[in-house]
């Protein structure tokens, strides 16, 4: 498997394309500013999401078993998984005693990390993906490089091949409007042929059992209401104790993901409508694990907005795929960390540490801090790399020791200043690869600061001497 | 006030590398009257051997850092990113000075050059001129961890950055407005060598910003951000020049 570094700058080969994925992410970023700017409160209320999941998920237990009593007496069927075979198989028991062959089903970032659609196409059930975006990586047979703007890597004249293959559009055609239509009157089909639904969740209300769902296409709420079978899925973390919470948490959300005050479609679902089966099965999967980690824990307070991705100066210059985990950017790495730190070892080092990630976050997860956290974990099982380690500490050597920093540093200026600068600056050497290295002076500061006082106190000196004799 | 013992605390890549930035830092302290130290033994914060993960490390050189200059009543860096390292992550490294008074007195009063001339000695305008159009880069770690600028993606109206409102009490200044107002210039420790080609890229993507605002000089108070931005600079032979903060204003006061 490669690492960030190789993908990034495979990536960045095509420099024009990479431009564009940046600015594309740069402009959600900066309509998220302008609707953040438009709650003066912003800050405070990030603190209280904070808050409201802190208190959530350490009382996880008592909240999860309210909203499946609240729900259940609503009518749903409420399934618990421990992990994501386990989710897998519930789903599939559920389509296959109901004889459900083809599923509308809604984006869902956990069906993506159970990899839920593979496994319901290996028993012989079809799944149509009913979020455009989504359809479109799926019909492109790839993944998600975003968690909200899943397709943010593909241009709309790559959508249109991708449409005319699969859709018969014309090809050549690039224009949204057109094709969105074309993929509307294709999903219409499957919503209305659709044995069941399946969804994601946004938010389970404790005190009613509802379940909160937030889309810009509706096309969740056609899933979940035309087809007699439906299925919520999620994870233990999207518990909220009250329906008052959300007036927190829907504020923060698409003004975090989106740059929207709100999404198009928000919908509570209490209970099945009438001739509807609906289940909810609410997935572990690890999470506990994460919220029992003292350094780690808020990770779990994610609501998976995106933000830290569309404001990550490395994820936009590197784009989704380059990161290895179902989840990339900020929030992926310290997610992906709980699920294999081998496997995963080098996204902690695909950031710069810039902490714009948990200056966005609407829960106040402290992204960046968890990275270099996670990068020590990295460090202490042995996984940095024997040349980076062995440099690391060769440093900390030279550095331990005045004498031997200040020795080491003379040395590095000689040779600077004796040997061609071609040395240095040259495409084998990673820093001279595309950038120059700095002009080394003749003496360190303390050389040139000492002979400065030397010279000071001289002249105090002979000031002191001249006024005594006047 | 008497403000007591002030030790000069010069990263390492100052001290071998940007003696000028030192010096510069030197020299406006005495213009403004601070009497100082500069501790000879020195070396590293431990900086980049935290950033890349190595804590056992990085707590060698913290713990001498530790014992340098914990009898200083202030410490003053002439760099936002060790200054944060000190301030923000001792802490993590040195568990069991943690509860020592003296640990937490290094800890709460080591300051960013402008930082210390603006919260500790009240400097509200520095007296001198720099006709020159500016581009301010806000160093991340300075910007989010000390706070010495208003981070664009926070909502907290009605604030000014510390380290502009210190330039632009000088004279002539022009500062110019960047599109991306505080993005990161991709340098990241040793993120700009593991990761070279997207630490590059985001350099390259920064000062196109700065010379599409216009800008002559690109002014930080982290010399680290500078050398990478000012490697690409000269590799692409460009015609922005690059200034400490410190070196601004030692030229701007007379």
């Amino acid at each position: 498997m490669k690492g960030h570094a190789r993908l990034a700058a495979a990536f960045l080969k095509q420099e024009e394309r990479a431009h564009w994925h940046d600015q594309a992410l740069w402009y959600v970023r900066e309509k998220r500013d302008r609707m953040a700017a438009s709650i003066p409160d912003w800050e405070a209320l990030r603190e209280t999401a904070q808050a409201i999941k802190r208190h959530a998920l350490a009382n996880l237990p008592s909240y999860l078993e309210e909203f499946e009593r609240n729900a259940v007496a609503r009518g749903a069927i409420v399934h618990y998984a421990l992990d994501a075979a386990e989710h897998n198989r519930i789903v599939l028991e559920i389509l296959k005693r109901r004889n459900a062959r083809l599923v509308a089903k809604s984006k869902s970032m956990l069906s993506e990390e159970c990899s839920l659609n593979e496994f319901l196409e290996q028993h012989g059930v079809e799944v149509v993906e009913t979020d455009l975006a989504e359809r479109i990586i799926q019909l492109a047979g790839e993944r998600p490089s975003h968690i909200v703007l899943p397709s943010i890597h593909i241009r709309k004249e790559e959508v249109g091949e991708i449409f005319h293959e699969h859709l018969g559009t014309e090809s050549g055609e690039s224009d949204p409007t057109r094709l969105t239509r074309a993929a509307r009157a294709h999903l219409r089909e499957k919503f209305l042929a659709a044995e069941a639904g399946i969804s994601g969740v946004n938010f389970a209300v404790a005190e009613t059992g509802a379940v909160v769902i937030c889309t810009n296409e509706g096309n969740a709420d056609l899933g979940n209401s035309l087809p007699d079978l439906y299925i919520a899925v999620m994870g233990v973390e999207k518990v909220i104790p009250k329906t008052r919470d959300l007036s927190v948490f829907l504020r923060l959300l698409s003004r975090s993901a989106t740059g929207q005050p709100i999404s198009a479609y928000t919908s509570h679902l209490l209970g099945p409508r009438p001739g509807q089966e609906m289940h909810v099965v609410v997935v572990d999967n690890g999470r506990s694990e994460i919220l029992q980690r003292e350094k780690f824990y808020k990770a779990a307070f994610c609501i998976r907005c995106g933000a830290c991705l569309n404001t990550c100066p490395v994820y936009r210059r590197s784009g989704g795929h380059s990161y290895n985990f179902v989840i990339p950017g900020p929030i992926g790495t310290i997610l992906a960390m709980h699920r294999d730190l081998k496997k995963y070892k080098d996204m902690p080092y695909a950031s710069t540490l810039c902490g714009s990630c948990s200056a966005v976050c609407p829960v106040k997860i402290d992204i960046h801090r968890q990275i270099v956290l996670w990068r020590n974990a990295v460090v202490e099982a042995g996984y940095l790399g024997w040349a980076k380690s062995a440099a690391l500490k060769t440093a900390t050597l030279g550095m331990k020791s005045t004498r031997l920093f200040r020795l080491g540093g003379w040395v590095v200026r000689r040779l600077s200043r004796v040997l061609p600068p071609a040395v240095f600056n040259n495409r084998l050497t990673i820093w001279g690869k595309s950038r120059d290295l700095p002009k080394m002076p003749a003496r360190s500061f303390r050389a040139e600061y000492r002979s400065y006082s030397r010279s000071k106190k001289k002249r105090l000196e002979s000031r002191v001497g001249r006024e005594g004799r006047s | 006030m008497s403000l007591g013992r002030v030790g000069l605390f010069i990263p390492c890549y100052i001290d071998q590398v940007y003696p000028r930035v030192g010096m510069a830092a030197v020299r406006l302290l005495e213009k403004l009257g601070v009497p100082f130290e500069f501790p000879e033994d020195q070396t590293c914060c431990g900086q980049p051997q935290f950033n890349s993960g190595c804590f056992k490390d990085a707590a060698k050189l913290a713990g001498k850092m530790f014992r340098i200059f914990k009898d200083f009543d202030w410490v003053v860096c002439p760099s936002g990113s060790c200054t944060g390292m000190v301030r923000e992550f001792y802490e993590l490294l040195l568990g069991r000075e943690k509860e020592k008074d003296d640990f937490k007195h290094l800890v709460s009063h080591t300051f960013e050059l402008c930082e210390f001339l603006i919260d500790i000695l009240k400097v509200e305008t520095v007296d001198g001129s720099f006709p020159h159009k500016v581009g301010l880069h806000q160093s991340c770690h300075g910007l989010r961890g000390l706070g010495l600028g208003v981070p664009s993606e926070q909502v907290l109206p009605g604030q000014t950055g510390k380290v502009k409102r210190l330039l632009e009490s000088l004279r002539g200044i022009e500062i110019v407005t960047t599109g991306r107002s505080d993005e990161c210039c991709g340098f990241g420790g040793t993120f700009s060598v593991f990761e070279g080609a997207v630490s590059s890229f985001i350099g390259r993507d920064r000062i196109r910003d700065y010379e599409e605002a216009g800008a002559e000089v690109i002014v930080s108070y982290d010399v680290s951000c500078l050398m990478h931005l000012d490697g690409l600079i000269r590799r692409d032979k460009k015609r922005l020049r690059v200034l400490h903060v410190a070196e601004v204003l030692n030229r701007a006061v007379a």
